[in-house]
C-alpha cells in the first residue's frame, strides 16, 4: 500500500477559512489509528472521509473536533492554531453518530443549547428559525425519544447548524437510517450545505453515500489516506487495488507488458492481449513488468462468441464463459470466468436483452480501450472487497492471489447507476 | 366445573391482590387504631372510637421531640451521604485509580455487614476516641450506613449514561462545569434522587445502630421501642398513619404530574 499524502485545492496555506492538517497522527499503545496525515479542506466544500470501520476516519474527525488529542502534528482553522484547543473553545460542531441528543432537553432546547452557552439573549427567533430549516418547527417542544429516526438526525444537524460554525463534523450520521431514508437525508443534507455554504467534513463507509454528497472524498485505509479527488475522478482512476475495489467493483487481471507504443501499453494477459492508454498506468510498465489491469463492470458489455465479428475493431477481448446471470431490473448483472480471469463482472442496462447470454453461454467480453486503467501488481488484488463472510475475516488475513473470487462481484449493482450521475 | 375455569382465568389477579394485602394489612391495622381509645395502658385491644390522638398528637410527654429529632437526623444524614455518595459513585463509574477495584466492593459491604456488627464496632470506635456519643455520632453513623445505598443507586445510573452526551455538549460550547450542571447532573438526577430517597427512609427508622451509638439522645424510633416496654400511647399510631399517608401522597402527586406532563407533550 502506497503512502499517499496530498494536499487538495490551490489555495495557499492558511487562507481563509480552510482546515488544514499537518502531520497529525494519532497512536494508542503499540497501535496507530491514523498515521502521520496531510490534508487540506478548502472552505465551504463538501469533503467525505471514506473508508471501513476501523480505518482511522472517526479518529480523524474527532482530532478536529478537539474530542480526541493528536500524538503529533497540527489542526489549524484558517490561520488560527487549534491543536491545543479544547473542543468548547473551538469554531466546530459535530453532528455525532446515533446523534447524541440529550435525553433530559427537548428539541427546542437541544437545539438553542449551543447559544444559550455562548451568552446569546434572544434565542427565540433562530432556533424557530433553525427548526423550519430542517422541518421540525411544529415538534419543537417534543422530548428526543418521541421522534423518529429521520426527525433525530435533523435535530442533531440543526443543533449543530445554528452555532453557525466554521466546520460542521459529521460522524456517520446516515448510519442508523433506513435505505430509503438514507437517500433522502443525502440529499437533504447535501441541499442544507449549498445553502448555508459552511465547510461539510463527512464521515462514512457507504462508497455510495461519499460519492453522491461530496465534492472531495479521501478514500482511507488501515490509518492513511489511499487516494483523494472528485469522486467521478477517483472511480475512473483509481490508484490502489484497495480504492479500485472499496468504490464500486473493479475487474483486475493480472498481466504482463508486451510492448509500449504511441502512448498505448500493450500487455498479455491470460493467452490475448490488450491496450491500456499509457495514462490511465499508475505503476512503471517497462517490458515485462507485471500490472493489474482493470475495467469497471458496467463499461463492459458481452457479446456471444458466434457473433465475434460484430464487435468493433480496437476494443479489448476477453473470451470466457458466463457462470452466473442475475437479474436486478435496470441491469443484469453477469459472471464471466475466462483464461484471463475468474469472476469476471458485467452489468448490461436491461434495454434489449438477449436471452441467449445464459450460464454455460461462450462469450466475447469486451470494452473501449480508453475504459481500462492500469495498476502496480505488487499489491493486494482484493484489497478492499466487500466480503459476504462475517467481517471477523479480518482485512489484514486478506491472501493476496486467485483473482476473481464469486464474492467481489457481491458489491452493489446500484452502484454503477448512482456513479454514472455522479460522472456525467 | 365453571368455577375452576373462572379461577384459573384469575389466578395472577387473586395472587396479586392477596400480596398487597399482606403488605398493607398492619397499615391498616395501625391507621385503625390509631382512632381507638384503649381502656388501658397498651393500645393492643378495640375499645371504643375516639378521635383524641388525632387532634392532640404531640399530647404524650417527648414524642414530638424524638419525631424532630429524627426528620433532623435524616435531613442531614440524606444530605451528606448523598454529596459524598454522588461523588464516590462518579469517581467508580469514570475513573480508573489504583485502590477502584477495592473501594468498589468495600463500599458494599455496610449494606452486608449484620446491623449490630457494625453498631457494637463503632460503639467501640466513638468510645476510644473519647467522643460524646449523642446527636453527632449518631448523625455520622447514620452518613455511613446511607453512603453505600446512594453510591449503588448513583453509580448505576451514571455507568449507563452515554458519553457521547458529554462530548455533544463540550462540542456546543460548554466548558466542564457548564457540562456537568447542564448535562451531566441533571441526567443523572433520577439516580441521585433514588439514593437520596432511600437514605432518608433509612436514616429516619434505624433502631439498632442509633441505640448503640445515641447515648441518651432518644430518636423516634427509641421512643417508640421504648414506649411499647411501659405502654405505647395512640399518637404513635398517628404518627405513623401520617408518615403512611404523605409517602402515599408523595407518589401519587408525582404519577400525577409526569402523566401531565406526558399528555401535555403528546
Amino acid at each position: 500500500m502506497r503512502d499517499v499524502t496530498e494536499t487538495t485545492g490551490t489555495t495557499a496555506p492558511g487562507d481563509g477559512g480552510d482546515v488544514r492538517l499537518s502531520g497529525i497522527s494519532r497512536t494508542y499503545g503499540d497501535f496507530t489509528a491514523v498515521h502521520p496525515l496531510d490534508l487540506t479542506v478548502p472552505e465551504g466544500s463538501f469533503f467525505a472521509l471514506l473508508g471501513a470501520s476501523g480505518c482511522g476516519k472517526t479518529t480523524t474527525l474527532r482530532m478536529i473536533a478537539g474530542l480526541e488529542e493528536p500524538s503529533s502534528g497540527s489542526v489549524h482553522l484558517g490561520r488560527q492554531d487549534v491543536t491545543r484547543l479544547p473542543p468548547y473553545k473551538r469554531p466546530v460542531n459535530t453532528v455525532f453518530q446515533s446523534y447524541a441528543l440529550f435525553p433530559h432537553l427537548d428539541v427546542f432546547e437541544n437545539v438553542a443549547f449551543g447559544l444559550r452557552r455562548r451568552g446569546v439573549r434572544s434565542v427565540r427567533k433562530q432556533v424557530r428559525d433553525m427548526l423550519d430549516l430542517v422541518q421540525l418547527g411544529e415538534h419543537a417542544h417534543r422530548k428526543p425519544h418521541q421522534l423518529s429516526g429521520g426527525q433525530q438526525q435533523r435535530v442533531a444537524v440543526a443543533r449543530a447548524l445554528i452555532n453557525h460554525p466554521k466546520v460542521l463534523l459529521l460522524d456517520e450520521p446516515l448510519g442508523a437510517l433506513d435505505l430509503k431514508l438514507r437517500r433522502r437525508m443525502q440529499l437533504e443534507l447535501k441541499r442544507i450545505q449549498t445553502e448555508v455554504g459552511i465547510t461539510f467534513i463527512h464521515v462514512t463507509h457507504d462508497q455510495e453515500e461519499a460519492m453522491t454528497m461530496a465534492d472531495t472524498v479521501a478514500v482511507m485505509n488501515a490509518g492513511r489516506v489511499e487516494q483523494l479527488g472528485a469522486p467521478a475522478d477517483l472511480y475512473e482512476n483509481p490508484a490502489t487495488t484497495f480504492v479500485a475495489n472499496f468504490l464500486g467493483t473493479s475487474n483486475l487481471i493480472e498481466a504482463e507488458v508486451a510492448s509500449t507504443a504511441g502512448g498505448e501499453i500493450l500487455v498479455r494477459a491470460g493467452g490475448g492481449g490488450l491496450g491500456v492508454p499509457a495514462g490511465r498506468c499508475s505503476a512503471p510498465a517497462g517490458t515485462g513488468a507485471r500490472l493489474l489491469v482493470g475495467v469497471r463492470p458496467e463499461k463492459a458489455a458481452l457479446t456471444l462468441a458466434d457473433e465475434a465479428g460484430r464487435i468493433p475493431d480496437g476494443r479489448n477481448r476477453v473470451t470466457g464463459v458466463i457462470t452466473e446471470a442475475s437479474f436486478l431490473g435496470v441491469s443484469t448483472q453477469y459472471l464471466v470466468d475466462s483464461p484471463a480471469g475468474k469472476g469476471l463482472a458485467v452489468y448490461a442496462q436491461n434495454v434489449d436483452r438477449d436471452p441467449r447470454l445464459a450460464p454455460g453461454a461462450q462469450v466475447v467480453l469486451h470494452w473501449d480501450r480508453a475504459h481500462t486503467f492500469a495498476l502496480d501488481a505488487a499489491q493486494d488484488i482484493e484489497a478492499g472487497v466487500e466480503r459476504v463472510e462475517p467481517a471477523t475475516a479480518a482485512r489484514t488475513e486478506e491472501a493476496p492471489g486467485t483473482a476473481g473470487n464469486p464474492a467481489r462481484a457481491g458489491s452493489t449493482g446500484g452502484t454503477g447507476g448512482g456513479v454514472k450521475e455522479a460522472a456525467g | 366445573m365453571a368455577l375452576l375455569t373462572w379461577f384459573r382465568r384469575r389466578l395472577v389477579v387473586i395472587f396479586g391482590l392477596l400480596t398487597l394485602g399482606y403488605l398493607l394489612l398492619p397499615n391498616v391495622v395501625v391507621t385503625v387504631f390509631s382512632f381507638n381509645d384503649p381502656s388501658g395502658r397498651f393500645n393492643y385491644a378495640w375499645n371504643e372510637f375516639s378521635t383524641d390522638a388525632w387532634t392532640d398528637p404531640c399530647g404524650v410527654d417527648g414524642l414530638c421531640d424524638s419525631l424532630a429529632l429524627s426528620l433532623q437526623l435524616a435531613l442531614w444524614a440524606t444530605l451528606a451521604a448523598t454529596v459524598l455518595g454522588t461523588t464516590t459513585a462518579f469517581a467508580l463509574a469514570r475513573y480508573r485509580f489504583r485502590a477502584r477495584g477495592a473501594v468498589n466492593s468495600l463500599i458494599f459491604l455496610p449494606m452486608a455487614m449484620p446491623e449490630v456488627v457494625m453498631a457494637a464496632s463503632l460503639l467501640t470506635l466513638f468510645l476510644n476516641t473519647g467522643a460524646r456519643l449523642g446527636f453527632w455520632t449518631v448523625l455520622i453513623a447514620h452518613v455511613m450506613f446511607c453512603l453505600s445505598f446512594v453510591v449503588t443507586a448513583v453509580k448505576a445510573r451514571v455507568m449507563s449514561m452515554d458519553p457521547r452526551l458529554e462530548q455533544a455538549a463540550q462540542d456546543l460550547y460548554a466548558g466542564p462545569a457548564q457540562t456537568f450542571l447542564r448535562v451531566t447532573l441533571p441526567i443523572a438526577w433520577p439516580g441521585i434522587a433514588a439514593g437520596a430517597l432511600l437514605a432518608f427512609a433509612l436514616s429516619f427508622d434505624d433502631f439498632i445502630i442509633t441505640n448503640f451509638t445515641a447515648g441518651s439522645t432518644v430518636t423516634f424510633p427509641m421512643y417508640v421501642w421504648g414506649s411499647a416496654q411501659r405502654g405505647t400511647p395512640v399518637q404513635i399510631n398517628v404518627v405513623g398513619t401520617a408518615m403512611f399517608l404523605v409517602a402515599v401522597l408523595v407518589v401519587v402527586v408525582s404519577m400525577a404530574v409526569g402523566n401531565g406532563r406526558k399528555r401535555m407533550k403528546a
